[in-house]
């Protein structure tokens, strides 16, 4: 029995998650929709979309947890559940800490451990990396939601694994605990590892994550790098003050531009840049203060390509009553960290 | 050593990990160790009320109720309470897994579904086994000091031992039922709900009447009971014929459970 057999350790050699063809249907509602895309180790790939979007549930069938319909998830290369000691090799936060709320923190870890057989002096380094050691013996049912976060993040960091699946990792955290999340997702990606790490939020990817997969009724949207979804999506604006606005309202719009009234009585011109509409005074012979390029935020960039998907909108447009609540386990954070604050 | 005994002691260590963690499980949760310390102070307290009970009550029998003087289950009556505590335990132990999202962590961790379940019936099944020893014991010792050397049995006479075992594998069997209805029904409140009415109520109530008398000797608990009969009794199941319909029971829920556990999603 040579040592060859063993897989390397888990530094320096990330692993792959493949989804492909990746469906998933509750009844008549399909959640995940012919979904593939492949996530590679180095950096850190943000899995986003509208809330019911499909994420958790496609998180779900990754580690097995949930079935496919059709098509298939892998890790590693093969299906979650073939995986051996796969705290190893897989670490996971899904909805929380999944721990019970009267077994303490420590315990809780301590009994994953034993699954895996991990040692358990790794059970207080990762208690110590999410620093959670002072509440080691307390029980999770006194702790806030962003402890409750941390000592899953802890159950995910505890077999070292190569690959780290985290589901809203951000939520409940408060701002200190958020910067936190952000640094250690880097850093592991930098070792690496792979990370994938789902959010509804854009702007948090934006902070966070290197390359993104985006997905809207369990659809594929985008696949791409970060930097290229943002020249690919973001339409800038051109910011213009000045004292005749009427006048320049009037000369912009003639030259096929749509203008906008920003907040201060400034105008904003959609999806041209500085150059051309400073021509455009120029030819009309207009006083101009102030001429600024307005980068579009992600967070409209991601909203223009996912504005047809989104699930369930405020008011404004009523979806389909068919596809207005998911029954499904995908729900909004809000729902879970309600039933949380009720255990 | 050879590539293949290597694979197979590892193979054997890795589902030893799965049992080590259930086994830790269920020690690091005091309020599921609490039920059984309530078995064990329920029987064991209410045997030796029962033994002074029992010590008059022989003395003002008939010769009818003599003949058929059964010192070791009238002593062991106090099971019927502590069963609360027992069938309450391996309902927590299974139940709580679904109430609190721990499934989901149990079963990222250990993803064979079978394995999972196996380890955690058998963690669950060893404990109560011990408990089952250390109350059934007690409990006969207490109650037997009470009724007094003149009536009392000892475990060297006829069938004692029988009887006393077959109480500890009859409460082994009813956790391990029970487990299993927690596993099909995948909720603690559920399985209570189902159990304690079964257990507590059905049982009591069917046997008192007549007509449903030949189906009622059929339940769970009613059927297995009867191992701890020195003197069979003519409406109810012999003592191994009842326990092997209680085993027919648990095998039916154990294989439920599992049918559950591996058809539905987490």
């Amino acid at each position: 029995m040579g040592p060859m057999r063993r897989p390397p350790p888990a530094r320096q050699r990330g692993g792959v998650i493949e989804l492909r063809e990746l469906t998933k249907r509750y009844g008549d509602r399909i959640a995940v929709d012919d979904l593939s895309f492949t996530v590679s180790p180095g950096r850190v790939t943000g899995f986003l979309g509208p809330n019911g979007a499909g994420k958790t549930t496609t998180m779900r069938m990754a580690l097995g947890l949930g079935r496919p319909t059709s098509g298939t998830a892998l890790v590693h290369g093969r299906p979650y559940a073939q995986l051996r000691e796969p705290l190893r090799q897989v670490g996971a936060l899904l909805e929380g800490s999944a721990a019970h709320g009267r077994r303490r923190a420590r315990s809780h870890l301590l009994w994953l451990a034993r699954s895996n057989r991990i040692p358990r002096t790794r059970v207080r380094e990762v208690l110590g990396m999410v620093g959670l050691e002072d509440v080691a013996r307390k029980m999770p049912q006194g702790f806030s939601l962003g402890m409750n976060q941390r000592l899953g993040i802890a159950a995910a960091l505890l077999g070292d694994p190569p690959l780290l699946l985290l589901d809203e990792p951000v939520n409940g955290l408060d701002p200190e605990g958020i910067l936190w999340i952000r640094n250690l997702m880097k850093d592991l990606a930098a070792e690496g590892r792979t990370v994938l790490v789902s959010s509804h939020l854009m702007s948090e990817m934006a902070l966070t994550a290197d390359h993104l997969v985006v997905i809207g009724k369990g659809r594929l949207l985008a696949d791409t790098p970060m930097n290229d979804f943002i020249a690919q999506h973001s339409r800038s604006r051109v910011r213009v003050r000045t004292p005749e606005p009427d006048r320049m309202r009037e000369a912009l719009t003639r030259a096929g531009l749509r203008v906008s009234t920003g907040e201060d009585g400034t105008l904003e011109a959609d999806g041209t840049e500085v150059s051309f509409v400073g021509e455009v005074a120029s030819r009309a012979g207009i006083t101009v203060h102030e001429l600024s390029r307005r980068a579009a935020s992600l967070e409209e960039a991601f909203m223009g390509l996912t504005g047809e998907y989104v699930d369930h909108r405020g008011t404004a447009r009523v979806p389909d009553q068919a596809e207005a609540a998911p029954p499904g386990p995908d729900r909004d954070p809000a729902d879970v960290r309600t039933e949380r604050g009720d255990r | 050593m050879t590539a293949e005994t290597g694979t197979a002691e590892r193979g054997v260590r890795r589902r030893g990990g799965a049992l080590a963690a259930e086994w830790t499980k269920i020690r690091t949760l005091p309020s599921t160790l609490w039920t059984l310390l309530t078995a064990f102070v329920l029987t064991v307290g209410i045997a030796a009320v029962y033994g002074i009970v029992l010590r008059d009550a022989y003395g003002d029998m008939d010769a009818k109720g003599r003949s058929t003087w059964d010192p070791v289950y009238s002593g062991l009556n106090g099971l019927t309470f502590g069963e609360l505590g027992m069938v309450a335990f391996a309902v927590l132990v299974v139940g709580a897994e679904y109430s609190t999202g721990t499934i989901r962590a149990s079963l990222t961790a250990v993803p064979r579904r079978g394995l999972f379940y196996a380890s955690q019936l058998l963690a669950g099944t060893l404990l109560s086994l011990v408990v089952a020893v250390v109350t059934t014991y007690a409990a006969f010792f207490v109650s037997q000091a009470g009724i007094g050397p003149e009536h009392n049995a000892s475990l060297g006479d006829p069938g004692v031992l029988r009887a006393t075992l077959g109480a500890c594998v009859y409460l082994t069997l009813l956790c391990l039922f029970s487990m299993g209805v927690a596993a099909m029904l995948r909720s603690s409140t559920l399985s209570l709900g189902v159990l304690i009415p079964l257990f507590f109520i059905l049982s009591e109530v069917l046997t008192n009447v007549s007509k449903v008398k030949t189906v009622a000797k059929y339940l769970p608990d009613e059927a297995g009971r009867q191992i701890m009969r020195l003197v069979p009794w003519d409406d109810k199941l012999g003592a191994w014929e009842g326990l092997w319909v209680m085993v027919a029971w648990t095998v039916a829920a154990v294989a439920g459970g599992y049918v559950m556990l591996r058809r539905r999603e987490i």
